[in-house]
């Protein structure tokens, strides 16, 4: 395989960058990116995650050099890039809907920036039928792109970034266009071809659980600013405010009061009944519990008295909304079976470890 | 808040594109210099014309009855081909999509939209004569009336109706395609009866398309310069009127102010239909139909329009045939066998039509590539590059659509004969061959332009996105991806500008000199004369030349474009 690169990866840097559009409708301008500053190390796997409009895709354009920053520079490498056009910077995008072009072979895709690098042809061969290789389309060089399927078509696109071993790997929402199944697949693929390469690479997408899978780092933005960057595990487990624990995974809140701290724990009440939060933050009066769905015990003895709202078998887990107080908080437990089933109307308790909980000031 | 610093990013970034920048500037002269510039001068010609600024011009002109007449009489043709050609449009496209017909039947009307485009503007003026004329075949020979007069009104609107309603008739069959059918489904479900179902939905949805179709035909009708001319007798229209005002009277500062009533009529009614019916009509219009309709069926319905529409078919079938048989007879009129080939010998031997043909063929076998070419690249520009002069360009190319070819011929009469801004700079131009070309090439842009645009919006913006991305500049950008996935549309563009070159005359004949012989004018020039058969041979051996290229062109489309290698798998 063609593991060996011949060149090194290369860091993106964006120094306080900053986008405005116009609002077509009012004719207001408004920051579609908002004084974002990021860090990417040569190599790593980053993850630009969030909701439509949140301004990721403008952010990797503008990387791209399709978009220009109205604020703040893009370093490339170490070296300022804000005034290069995308054909003179060393990035490389899958495009959402693939882009690849219809008039050409899949063969003639691939080949198509090495041939305007000039790249002596013998080696043109050798380089596509490498990439090719390592994507798994050996035998596909004749076909034209529409006798492609789906995931086969996100492959000449991969392959077709990937072949020119730019400094950067884009992708912009590559697995949009694809069924659940392939998608899964299809992750797993970019990730170990990242992996098995070393290259930088920079992901847009909207769906979290993708963004868990694939990324060293995610950066969640939300209205053009970054609402939280960290490791899958630090944003699950640790998310700085309700919309990050929201977005990333289902999630429930419950209102408490904070006692005082008992250990490495904070001791709160949550209507008058007293629970352990693993919490390292300085909160004192009121907060709010985030709780993940499957951390969620539900027995007839525990923490806090709950009544069963919906019951409902999932296969994998059994799925509970139940009330405690006047919230409402999901359930996911885990392989239920040879464990009791509760049904709409019971009463319960739910519990809780306190290291699976975390803290948020409201 | 401010953007200045994308602004000047996006400015660097096109600078640093030397290909791109040439283009722009290139594209930019061309369209000031030969669209913009004819038009300004005409303003200055009226305005300064008679030695001082003022109104002076204008008040001469709005004393002449004969102008004042023509104006009226402009826009009384104009309102009555466009209300005729719209119904008439409207009742051939409903029939063709709603009608459950005769295979036969949709050839004729295929036929039928066809022929407008590939016959020169006054085929149907020269047939009506010879039909209906004083010794028309059909009213002196079939009913016997020695005197009819198809000069005039009636004979402007039947012919321009004929003409013209081809066009609504495509524009309203495409809109009629795109109503889905199940919204009439619902209100026959509900009771409604065939007719009402067409006045309370298919109508209204359609409306602002009338409207639109209406408006096209009404400044074709304005615009046309060659039927008024031939069947128009002393009817004026202001077309006419302008150049007989620069050819017969002199008085160049007059045909300028009456250009440029001409040219504020056209505008006007070219900005309503072009921001406010056709944004109505794609608003109303939008989605695809999303099955096949139930034609109907019913015979108490089908088979009287199936017959009317196929009679009013196979009438306009008639009037173009009757130029090829009319260049057949030894003497139209009076000697009608044995048939000829003596007028087709004669354009050879007599009438200098080897040269009329090499002459037009060649300046538009010149024009043509370079039209289709020029209207992609604006095309490219403007849907898929953005920079500060784009809208420019796009509205200047749009503008020239706007323009009646009278209205560009006095433009460049006063434009380039005595130089750019009567200074001798570019004196050399007028009366070559180039400005002949030249006029072509503008004449026929807007039509590429449009079509380019429509085309490249059906890409994927990412496709050349990602080439750029790779590492291709504009140029290769362009030449690789762009061009070859809008091949199609390039070829039609190329025929469509060599078959509207060969084809024009309203601005050509003021500017052609007597180095030059052009078919149209020749034809223009022997119709006039009442030479009607050798004209007729000279329009007959024209439609063959024109109609043979759109055969080539379909023909390399079918077994070279891209659009069939693209396709043929899915």
């Amino acid at each position: 395989m063609s593991g060996t690169r011949a060149k090194e990866p290369k860091g993106v840097r964006l120094d306080h960058i900053s986008k405005i559009y116009q609002n077509p409708k009012t004719g207001k301008d408004f920051y579609a990116v908002h004084d974002v500053e990021l860090d990417i190390k040569p190599g790593s796997f980053v993850t630009l995650l969030g909701p439509s409009g949140c301004g990721k895709t403008t952010t990797l354009r503008m990387i791209a050099g399709f978009e220009s920053p109205d604020e703040g520079e893009i370093y490339l490498g170490g070296e300022p890039i804000n005034s290069l056009t995308p054909n003179k910077r060393d990035t490389a995008m899958v495009f959402q809907s693939y882009a690849l072009f219809p008039h050409y072979n899949v063969f003639d895709n691939v080949a198509y920036g090495l041939k305007l690098r000039k790249v002596p042809s013998a080696e043109i061969k050798e380089r596509v039928s490498n990439i090719l290789k390592l994507v798994e389309l050996s035998d596909m060089e004749q076909r034209m792109t529409n006798q492609l399927s789906g995931g086969q078509q996100q492959r000449v696109a991969l392959a077709r970034a990937l072949v020119v071993e730019p400094g950067v790997l884009l992708f912009d929402e590559p697995l949009s266009n694809l069924d659940a199944k392939l998608r899964v697949q299809m992750r797993t693929e970019i990730r170990r071809i990242q992996q098995a390469l070393g290259i930088t690479a920079i992901y847009v997408t909207h769906d979290q659980s993708e963004a868990m899978a694939i990324s060293d780092n995610i950066i969640l933005m939300k209205g053009g600013v970054i609402a939280q960057m960290g490791s899958p595990t630090e944003i699950y487990y640790h998310p700085n405010s309700e919309f990050v624990a929201d977005f990333i995974g289902e999630c429930n809140f419950l209102r408490c009061e904070v006692k005082g701290r008992e250990g490495e724990d904070t001791v709160v009440t949550v209507d008058g009944h007293p629970v352990k939060v693993r919490s390292d933050n300085n909160i004192t009066g009121n907060a709010e519990i985030v709780l993940r769905p499957e951390a969620i015990e539900i027995a007839d003895q525990g923490q806090l008295p709950c009544k069963v709202e919906l019951s409902c078998f999932m296969g994998s887990y059994q799925n509970y909304h139940v009330r405690v107080g006047d919230t409402l908080v999901k359930i996911a437990d885990n392989c239920p079976i040879g464990r009791k089933i509760f049904q709409v109307g019971d009463d319960a308790f739910i519990s809780f470890r306190s290291e699976c909980a975390h803290l948020l000031e409201t | 808040m401010a953007r200045a610093q994308s602004a000047s990013l996006d400015r660097k970034k096109l600078m640093g594109d030397p290909i791109m920048v040439t283009t722009i500037v290139v594209l930019i002269t061309f369209l000031t210099l030969f669209i913009l510039y004819p038009l300004a001068i005409l303003l200055v010609d009226s305005f300064v014309g008679d030695g001082s600024f003022g109104l002076s011009v204008f008040q001469r002109i709005f004393q002449m009855p004969d102008f004042t007449r023509a104006i009226t009489n402009t826009l009384k043709v104009g309102f009555v081909v466009g209300i005729f050609s719209s119904l008439l449009g409207l009742l051939f496209a409903y029939v063709e999509v709603y009608v459950k017909m005769n295979r036969g039947v949709g050839g004729l009307f295929k036929l039928v939209s066809m022929l407008p485009v590939v016959s020169p503007p006054f085929v149907l003026s020269l047939s009506m004569i010879m039909l209906f004329g004083k010794s028309g075949l059909i009213t002196r020979f079939l009913f016997g009336i020695y005197d009819n007069n198809v000069y005039g009104y009636w004979g402007i609107v039947i012919v321009q109706t004929l003409t013209f309603f081809p066009v609504c008739y495509m524009m309203l069959k495409g809109l009629l395609k795109n109503i889905d059918p199940s919204l009439e489904e619902a209100s026959r479900d509900m009771g409604a009866s065939r007719w009402r179902v067409f006045r309370d939905v298919t109508l209204p949805l359609l409306l602002p398309g009338i409207g639109n179709a209406f408006l096209v035909t009404f400044i074709e009708s304005i615009a046309d310069f060659a039927n008024p001319m031939l069947i128009g007798g002393s009817y004026d229209t202001l077309a006419t009127t302008i150049y007989l005002q620069i050819t017969g009277a002199y008085d160049k500062s007059g045909a300028a102010a009456m250009a440029v009533v001409l040219l504020l009529i056209t505008l006007a009614m070219f900005a309503v239909q072009k921001y406010y019916l056709e944004r109505k009509t794609a608003a109303t219009l939008t989605g695809k139909a999303s099955r096949a309709r139930m034609m109907i069926e019913d015979k108490s319905v089908k088979i009287p329009l199936t017959i009317f529409c196929s009679l009013g078919a196979a009438f306009v079938i008639l009037m173009y045939i009757c130029v090829p048989i009319g260049a057949l007879f030894p003497t139209w009129g009076y000697k009608f066998t044995p048939l000829t080939f003596k007028w087709f010998e004669q354009v050879f031997t007599r009438y200098r039509g080897l040269q009329a043909f090499r002459d037009s063929f060649v300046l538009s076998l010149i024009a043509a590539p370079v039209t289709a070419l020029l209207s992609m690249i604006i095309s490219y520009l403007v849907v898929k590059r953005k920079f500060k002069a784009k809208g420019f360009i796009e509205a200047v190319s749009m503008l020239a659509m706007a323009v009646p070819g009278t209205v560009l011929g006095v433009g460049y009469i006063r434009g380039f004969s005595g130089g750019v801004f009567h200074t001798g700079f570019l004196q050399g131009l007028y009366g070559t061959g180039l400005i002949l070309i030249i006029v072509f090439i503008v004449r026929s842009l807007p039509t590429g332009t449009r079509s380019g645009i429509s085309a490249l919006r059906q890409i994927d913006k990412s496709i050349e996105e990602s080439a750029y991305d790779m590492g291709a500049n504009s140029l290769k950008v362009f030449t690789t991806v762009t061009l070859p996935l809008i091949k199609d549309s390039f070829l039609s563009g190329l025929v469509t500008a060599f078959v509207r070159s060969i084809t024009a005359i309203s601005a050509i004949i003021l500017l052609v000199t007597p180095s030059y012989l052009l078919i149209t004018v020749q034809i223009n020039e022997f119709a006039e004369k009442g030479a009607f058969s050798i004209a007729c041979a000279f329009a007959t051996i024209l439609i063959i030349i024109t109609y043979g290229s759109v055969l080539l062109m379909n023909f390399i489309i079918k077994h070279f474009g891209t659009s069939r290698k693209v396709k043929e798998v899915e």
